[in-house]
């Protein structure tokens, strides 16, 4: 069962990474979902996998390690809320650059950036 | 148990939700934003007087001994980064606070909950609380980054966010993998575990270590991690470039936490052995921060890669894994956080009079202030390029006597002296264009607020006063590198900790 867990997650990872080198902003933030799937994967097995083990004492004869558990939790919703951003943010990329490019379609030999002005007091 | 190491963490947590709630009440917003910095400085410095006695104290959130539960930790090293971070936010709030905070007034609560991730990270001594701390910091920073409109910061944004999201998996992994060989979590206590680990875990181990060190270098930007620092801090607004000035610091922080109590001279076989990555790695951040400089076309751009050569010269102290080197690494620490803030704020002061050019490198028309804003940028300049009497030559001097004089620390001293070198000349070339070499129309611009120049004034000083008071706070970080460098004792401290 380790070497199958430790063949998902591989090819989650490198799934993962494929998608992260892509150019568009979408395939980045599915690539980033895939490695955040991996590493939760990967939390949980470094409590050791057990089959027909609870994480409560008491309950069965063996009892797995209940913290991996509460980690991937924590990881989980951490991983949900940034990845909620990062959809958000593309969006605003694509709206306020014009293209989902990463790196906003800056075209070699295209003029430099200018400089971001600061906003006065009452300007909304 | 000392309830007052709760309150950096619990004191902005609070302020962020009720400013929160008040949103649209700009005035009273303001008010509370910058009262709750100033107790948040008198709190670090009771906290800071307090962990001067050498005494490591802890605190215990859930009431669970340690290692199980999550503890707080306040050691010297804890105490001057929460001072430094107090510091500074007083001086950014204040300079927001005048007019600078627009569009808006979300601004503040974003800066408070990011007051809560950095506090947070300077006190756990659990690793995994570290990452938790290390995400509200950092999605408060990607809020205040976007904070007002603009193209190159929706662009930077996007690079930021993407490159944390990668080093936050990166984190977990490294966390999770020392979890599974040690099954512990508390700092302290994977020391101790560490000097009794399975060889045949060690490379495992040292997976997980580089893994961390990779993380670490990615908030620190340490090279080749550094790329995303200078779009994203040009292109944030002014208070917020200055409170991302200790941003860095906090990857430095967990760099020397971590690399000393875990995996420091108890560690067995694996005892030191990132230092013999960070050196190499230290000097190569050094070179790319001072070309990033030299070439820069702008001066927020200029100020931020002076930012990276800061991360290089702190991370080759600390690679030189000597007490000396440590505490001139600290001592260069306060002076470089504070003086890489005031230059932040004191470019945005000199972009608002140059019109259309803002902090562009270019002739322009004169400044209206152009001797009050000269004077200043050439004080922050010697103070940043580290030329005497300003604390960056003595924290730079420091370094190289800590290093010493033989075959292996020579490039340290050609890179650290021709490094002052090409930064006075990258800031002259700045500085002469904006005060000097100008056309003779003055812009319509209006005069400094009062209020905001006093914060950069304010902040000079406090460089100027980490000069003056030299020998006490070289003492003070002298005393943090004695206690770094015996892990044992804290981990003693923890055994003989009880909860009520």
């Amino acid at each position: 069962m380790e070497a199958l867990v430790a063949i998902v997650i591989a090819v989650l990872v490198s799934c993962g990474v494929y998608l992260l080198l892509r150019a568009r902003t979408f395939p980045v933030i599915l690539g980033l979902t895939l490695i955040s799937y991996a590493v939760n994967l990967f939390i949980f097995v470094m409590g050791r996998l057990r089959s027909g083990a609870p994480a409560v004492i008491g309950s069965s004869e063996t009892y797995a390690d209940p913290i991996p558990q509460a980690l991937v939790l924590t990881a989980i919703v951490i991983g949900f809320a940034m990845t909620a951003f990062l959809l958000v943010l593309s969006l605003r990329a694509r709206a306020e650059l014009g293209n989902d490019h990463v790196d906003g379609g800056a075209a070699i030999g295209e003029k430099p950036s200018k400089p971001v002005r600061p906003l006065e007091e009452d300007e909304v | 148990m000392n309830h007052a190491i709760l309150l950096p963490i619990i004191l902005p947590l609070v302020t962020a939700i009720l400013l929160i709630l008040l949103s649209g009440r700009r005035r009273i917003i303001r008010t509370i934003s910058l009262l709750s910095t100033i107790a948040l400085v008198a709190v670090s410095i009771v906290l800071l007087m307090q962990a001067n006695d050498g005494q490591i104290r802890l605190y215990a959130p859930g009431n669970w001994a340690p290692p199980f539960g999550i503890i707080l930790v306040l050691d010297r090293l804890s105490a001057m980064m929460l001072a430094v971070t107090a510091v500074l936010a007083f001086f950014s709030i204040a300079y927001a606070v005048r007019g600078h905070d627009a569009p808006g007034d979300r601004l503040h609560g974003m800066v408070h909950f990011l007051l809560v991730g950095l506090n947070g990270a300077f006190l756990t001594g659990d690793l995994f609380n570290l990452f938790v701390f290390f995400e509200i910091l950092l999605i408060s920073s990607y809020g205040l980054l976007l904070h007002g409109r603009g193209v190159e910061r929706a662009r930077s944004g996007l690079h930021y966010v993407i490159v944390n999201l990668i080093g936050s998996a990166l984190f977990l992994l490294g966390v999770s993998a020392l979890y599974g060989i040690t099954g512990s979590l508390n700092m302290a206590d994977l020391g101790d575990k560490m000097s009794k680990l399975d060889p045949a875990d060690a490379p495992l181990a040292a997976t997980a270590g580089i893994l961390l060190l990779v993380v670490f270098g990615l908030k620190a930007a340490m090279a080749p991690f550094y790329f995303w620092l200078p779009r994203a801090y040009a292109a944030a607004s002014a208070p917020v470039a200055a409170m991302f000035a200790i941003m860095t610091k906090v990857g430095v922080y967990a760099i020397i936490r971590v690399y000393t109590q875990i995996f420091g001279d108890n560690a067995g076989e694996l005892a030191n052995f990132a230092w013999f990555w960070l050196w190499p790695i230290a000097l190569v951040t050094l070179v790319m921060g001072l070309l990033g400089a030299l070439s820069a076309r702008e001066l927020r751009v200029q100020i931020a890669y002076l930012v990276i050569v800061s991360v290089g010269t702190l991370l080759a102290g600390i690679a030189l894994n000597r007490e000396a080197g440590l505490a001139a690494s600290l001592y260069y620490l306060v002076h470089s956080t504070l003086i890489c803030g005031a230059m932040f704020l004191l470019a945005d002061l000199i972009l608002r009079q140059r019109g259309e050019l803002l902090d562009h490198i270019a002739e322009g028309p004169r400044l209206r202030q152009s001797a009050l804003l000269g004077t200043l940028f050439f004080i922050g300049a010697m103070a940043i390029a580290g030329l005497p009497p300003f604390s960056g030559f003595i924290g730079k001097l420091l370094l190289l006597s800590a290093a010493g004089a033989n075959d292996d620390t020579l490039v340290l001293w050609l890179i650290v002296l021709g490094g002052s070198l090409i930064t006075l000349i990258a800031l002259s070339r700045s500085g002469s264009m904006f005060f000097w070499q100008t056309t003779d129309q003055i812009e319509s611009a209006p005069a400094a607020d009062k209020g905001a120049l006093l914060a950069v004034v304010g902040l000079l000083c406090c460089v100027g006063a980490v000069t003056v008071a030299a020998s006490p706070v070289l003492e003070y970080t002298q005393a943090v590198a004695r206690q770094l460098l015996e892990p044992g004792a804290y981990f003693q401290a923890m055994q003989q900790f009880r909860v009520r």
